[in-house]
């Protein structure tokens, strides 16, 4: 089939606009990575000389260590506690027909629906009620929240492709609820559980509307730090802010690396389709 | 065990109660504490306003055109950014579609969407400023005189969400568009279909479900634009968006009854659109081709 001029313009002007996308993306952290590490960039390409002063700044104050500290507890904690209540409940979904069983379902594809920000204000509000907000337990429920529907829709699939004849051997054998789990399921489901896991880490770091409507000072994760530091912008100098924008940088895009290993990047996406 | 237990036990467990169905209840308990009830607790506490009758925060909502010109604000940026990603992301994604290594450009379309929108931000803040590259590019080959203004104002806030909403919804169509049969096109163009009539008459209806979902979810995305509003826009000004005053009523006001009423409101905002949407979706499209994904 020879293609027509017409439709080979149409198809270089579709990758000229991709081409234009990703282009203006690179530039977008290149600038701010070339920005982090200049001493002097005023109406030039390229700064005038090049240091590291400004991740010591950074690191000292903006209270690098602390942040990183907290993120790593929070994110820690979210995926733990998110596996432990996500994968038995995404395990009664896929092998269990029970009344009511689609307005349970409904019920956990509603946080992933409705924008954080939108749930976020009342949920901070009750937190707050509680004396729970502005602590660090405060910020692992409210991300939470989206989290444990999230492992739930992840792993229903994963669930489904196991046969089931294999439990039913466990069970023949003898084994309770906790050894199918631990022995059989958890093996089988490993695969899903890390593409799950994965991909609950990398949407925590990044997640800044409900981690910022419930932290505290002592309990603010890297992106809501940046924001803050990005919101004073002003107070200390650019080039400080943009170190602490190629930390948090960094920190997301290796376990973004590490998370595409074991899942497609369309299903960072598509989890919530139906 | 009695007789009786026994076989309450085997009715439920012929309805789908048993042990593994209990495995359910932590979640649902979870998201009903944490989800549910922060939300009806809310929507009455939105009721109950500091001062004034049940509907004073409504009526001072409605009152007030720097309150209620927010949901103005928010639409003149939201819609025409979901469209133009929306619109964008189709012919891109049929043309992704056919590639062979499509892993490295869907890959580097996630980035955005993975480092947030604080970030993304931060680097339009450098990118798109008076010196950044952007206007340095413009200025060296005669295209502006002077650096032309793209923070601190709508445009901003416009492109930041084109930057982190059309790699979401290139890649949520992506997905619908490649679980359509490409054996259906190709019966087109064997009966003499032309691209452009394959496209409309084939692809298109095929699509429209799908693509009725992308919009519903890209809008009320970027419906609740917040931080960009604020670093990259003019919150007090032409991006004070809905959910900015929501945020100070809660949290500089501490009047949360004005806060959830906002809240609500937002929620019913993406209702109505949401439901219009599908809705419209049902009216345009009907037929047993609306399967084509399966």
């Amino acid at each position: 089939m020879r293609r027509g001029l017409g439709e080979r313009l149409w198809a270089f002007a579709v990758w000229a606009l991709v081409g234009f996308f990703v282009l203006n993306l690179l530039a977008m952290i290149g600038s701010v990575v070339v920005n982090s590490f200049g001493t002097r960039w005023f109406n030039t390409w390229l700064p005038s000389g090049y240091t590291s002063q400004w991740y010591v700044m950074a690191w000292d104050e903006f209270q690098l260590p602390d942040i990183l500290l907290v993120t790593a507890e929070v994110v820690g904690a979210v995926v733990v506690i998110s596996g432990l209540i996500g994968v038995p409940a995404a395990y009664a979904m896929a092998r269990r027909n029970f009344p009511g069983k689609q307005v349970v379902m409904f019920l956990f594809l509603l946080p992933l629906l409705v924008p954080p920000i939108t749930y976020g204000i009342p949920m901070a509000t009750v937190l707050y009620q509680a004396h729970l907000a502005g602590t660090i337990w405060g910020v692992i429920l409210a991300n939470l929240v989206p989290s444990v529907p999230f492992v739930i829709l992840i792993m229903i699939p994963f669930v489904e492709q196991i046969d089931p004849r294999v439990e039913a051997a466990a069970r023949v054998f003898g084994a309770g609820m906790f050894r199918l789990f631990a022995q059989v399921l958890v093996p089988l489901l490993t695969p899903g559980i890390l593409a799950a896991m994965l991909l609950v880490l990398v949407r925590t770091i990044a997640m800044f509307e409900l981690t910022f409507l419930t932290s505290g000072p002592t309990s603010q994760t890297l992106v809501v730090a940046l924001y803050y530091a990005v919101f004073a912008a002003g107070v200390r100098p650019g080039q400080s802010i943009d170190a602490m924008a190629v930390v948090y940088m960094i920190t997301t895009l290796i376990w973004l690396l590490i998370a595409l290993r074991f899942v497609n990047p369309t299903q960072i996406v598509t989890r919530a389709k139906r | 065990m009695s007789a009786a237990q026994m076989s309450l036990r085997r009715r439920m467990r012929e309805r789908g109660l048993d042990s593994v169905t209990l495995l359910v209840i932590p979640a649902v308990l979870f998201v009903l504490a944490l989800f549910i009830y922060p939300f009806v607790y809310g929507l009455i506490l939105s009721f109950h306003p500091r001062i004034g009758g049940w509907l004073a925060n409504y009526q001072k909502f409605f009152s007030e055109p720097f309150l209620y010109d927010t949901i103005r604000i928010t639409l003149v940026i939201a819609v025409p950014a979901t469209i133009l990603n929306v619109v964008l992301s189709v012919p891109v994604a049929l043309r992704v579609r056919l590639m062979k290594k499509q892993r490295l450009l869907t890959t580097i379309l996630v980035i955005p969407i993975t480092l947030g929108t604080v970030m993304v931000a931060e680097g339009l803040l450098t990118y798109l400023g008076p010196r950044g590259w952007l206007n340095r590019t413009l200025l060296e080959f005669g295209l502006v005189d002077s650096p032309i203004r793209l923070i601190h104002n709508y445009w901003g806030v416009m492109l930041s969400l084109v930057i982190t909403g059309f790699p979401f919804t290139f890649l949520l169509t992506l997905s619908y568009v490649t679980g359509i049969d490409p054996g259906l096109e190709q019966a087109a163009a064997v009966l003499g279909a032309r691209a452009r009539e394959r496209f409309w008459r084939i692809l298109l209806p095929l699509l429209a479900p799908g693509l009725a979902i992308t919009l519903a979810l890209a809008f009320v995305q970027a419906f609740t634009v917040f931080p960009s509003a604020i670093l990259l826009g003019a919150p007090a000004g032409p991006t004070r968006v809905i959910s900015i005053v929501a945020y100070q009523a809660a949290f500089e006001q501490y009047d949360y009854s004005l806060a959830s009423a906002i809240a609500m409101l937002m929620a019913a905002v993406q209702l109505l659109i949401i439901t219009a949407l599908l809705a419209s979706r049902s009216l345009v499209f009907r037929g047993p081709a609306s399967s084509g994904k399966g």
